[in-house]
């Protein structure tokens, strides 16, 4: 285990230093957040010697600031941290649901959505979640930062946007106004702890009428990423959301999905129970958006 | 390559080590402080058996890396029984003979006294979740139960028991 080595920066400044260093004179490093991915991995099917850069000491990545406009969740802040937060989870229940439904107690103590993210697994529970909310993940770099939407930020299998002296902070979403809702299923063959099979987030944003204005919806486990299925969100649009509605959301999944077989499932499989999520995530999204139509200002 | 060297408080006791860079703090635990106490079970954070609490959050020692203890706070089954004797839980547990073999006991004892210590009175379904990463092959899960139960009975006693659910678990099975 001597051939890693390991730092902790407590500031940006000094971590990109390293990062850039390292990528100039061909050092492998390796980002650790909450390292349940990244020590399994190092423990199991990759040992080579890399630098591992904890960014869990670097403010940036422990900032949750919830603000009029916008909502800032830093990259490497536990799970259970954020689940603890109940604004957080009033705001954005879909999503802190992705996050909830990650790894056991112990797990929660470590991981971290940002991480979910950066492991870039087609089968993250928060990938979707962060797409249907149009997360900006926010990348800091010798360049100074830069902005890539949640969509566009894995690229394939385990293969991130992240240039080799760039690292995530956070994400940042819009604060959802009155009106909202968005919600992440998934299936899986038991009730805890498991990897997706295939998993559905929607968010959808109602008028005074009920009538639906905005609607995002993203798919995981059936693509070699998470995918936004935008005609998905554009077939509840205009509408008030009936079950034939979400049908046709549903379809627009099946026809976007390119799942491959393996043992969790069969492709046909697959595609066939996308719809049956999308329809049913919708159908909650759908119902805290009611709720938060008739309810107060959140 | 260079030892790294490492100030941590295990159970409010202070210690400073030369750890390897890629060594986790369940070795560090065990092979450096001789707290042997904390098991390795699978070593990839499944079973739960070295689970110990960081900063008081429960996390699986084998997927933490020795390094990240500089400057905080651990928890370990050797820190969990008092100067006047055994905790509530590992009383229970005894009582109600909620071990066997005894390999994930340390760390099914490490995470009941971390959930009553956040949630006093948890109902089954809490008590279930809130262990589902510790794994058990021999008692059936059935007895350790029981015994959080009984633990958390005998730490809040009431005569009109309202068991409470934890805010963020569904009580429904997950689709």
């Amino acid at each position: 285990m001597s051939a890693f080595e390991f730092a902790a920066p407590t500031r940006l400044g000094p971590a990109l230093d390293l990062l850039s260093s390292c990528a100039e004179s061909g050092r492998r490093t390796q980002i650790l957040a909450g390292g349940t991915d990244v020590i399994v991995q190092m423990r199991t099917s990759d040992r080579e010697p890399r630098l591992l850069l904890d960014v869990k000491r670097l403010p940036e990545t422990r900032q949750l600031s919830i603000g009029s406009e916008d909502i800032f969740v830093g990259a490497a802040i536990p799970s259970a941290e954020l689940n603890e937060n109940p604004r957080l989870a009033s705001l954005l229940p879909g999503l802190m649901e992705s996050a909830d439904l990650i790894g056991s107690t112990q797990i929660q103590g470590r991981a971290s959505i940002g991480g979910n993210l950066c492991n870039a697994s087609p089968a993250g529970d928060t990938i979707p979640a962060l797409i249907a909310n149009s997360a900006q993940c926010e990348i800091a770099g010798a360049r100074g930062t830069r902005q890539v939407a949640a969509a566009d930020f894995v690229v394939g299998v385990g293969k991130s946007c992240l240039k080799r002296d760039e690292l995530l902070l956070g994400f940042r979403v819009k604060r959802p106004s009155k009106g909202f809702g968005d919600a992440y299923l998934r299936f899986i063959p038991r009730t805890e702890m498991d990897i997706a099979v295939a998993g559905v987030a929607v968010s959808m944003e109602l008028d005074e009428a009920g009538v639906c204005r905005d609607s995002r919806i993203a798919i995981g486990a059936v693509a070699e990423r998470c995918l936004l299925v935008r005609r998905a969100g554009e077939r509840l649009i205009g509408t008030s959301v009936e079950d034939s509605d979400l049908g046709k959301a549903g379809a627009e999944c099946s026809a976007s999905a390119r799942p491959i077989s393996d043992k969790r499932g069969t492709a046909e499989y697959r595609r066939k129970i996308i719809a049956v999520l999308c329809r049913r995530a919708g159908r909650i999204a759908h119902g805290r958006a009611l709720a938060s139509l008739e309810g107060a200002e959140i | 390559m260079s030892r790294l060297h490492v100030t941590t408080s295990v159970n409010g006791v202070a210690h400073e080590v030369l750890c390897d860079p890629g060594q986790t703090l369940l070795e560090l635990l065990r092979d450096e402080l001789g707290l042997i106490g904390t098991k390795e079970g699978c070593g990839t954070g499944d079973c739960g058996a070295c689970t110990v609490t960081l900063d008081d959050r429960l996390v699986c020692s084998c997927l933490v890396l020795a390094p990240e203890a500089e400057g905080r706070r651990i928890g370990t089954i050797e820190g969990v029984a008092g100067p006047e004797g055994l905790h509530v839980v590992q009383r229970k547990f005894l009582e109600l003979a909620a071990l066997q073999c005894g390999v994930c006991t340390p760390g099914l004892i490490v995470a009941a006294k971390s959930l009553l210590e956040r949630i006093p009175d948890p109902d089954e379904s809490t008590i279930r979740y809130w262990l589902a990463g510790n794994l058990c092959r021999c008692t059936g899960y059935d007895k350790v139960v029981r015994a959080v139960q009984a633990a958390a009975l005998e730490m809040n006693p009431s005569e009109d028991r309202v068991f409470c659910q934890a805010s963020t678990r569904s009580q429904e099975p997950r689709q």
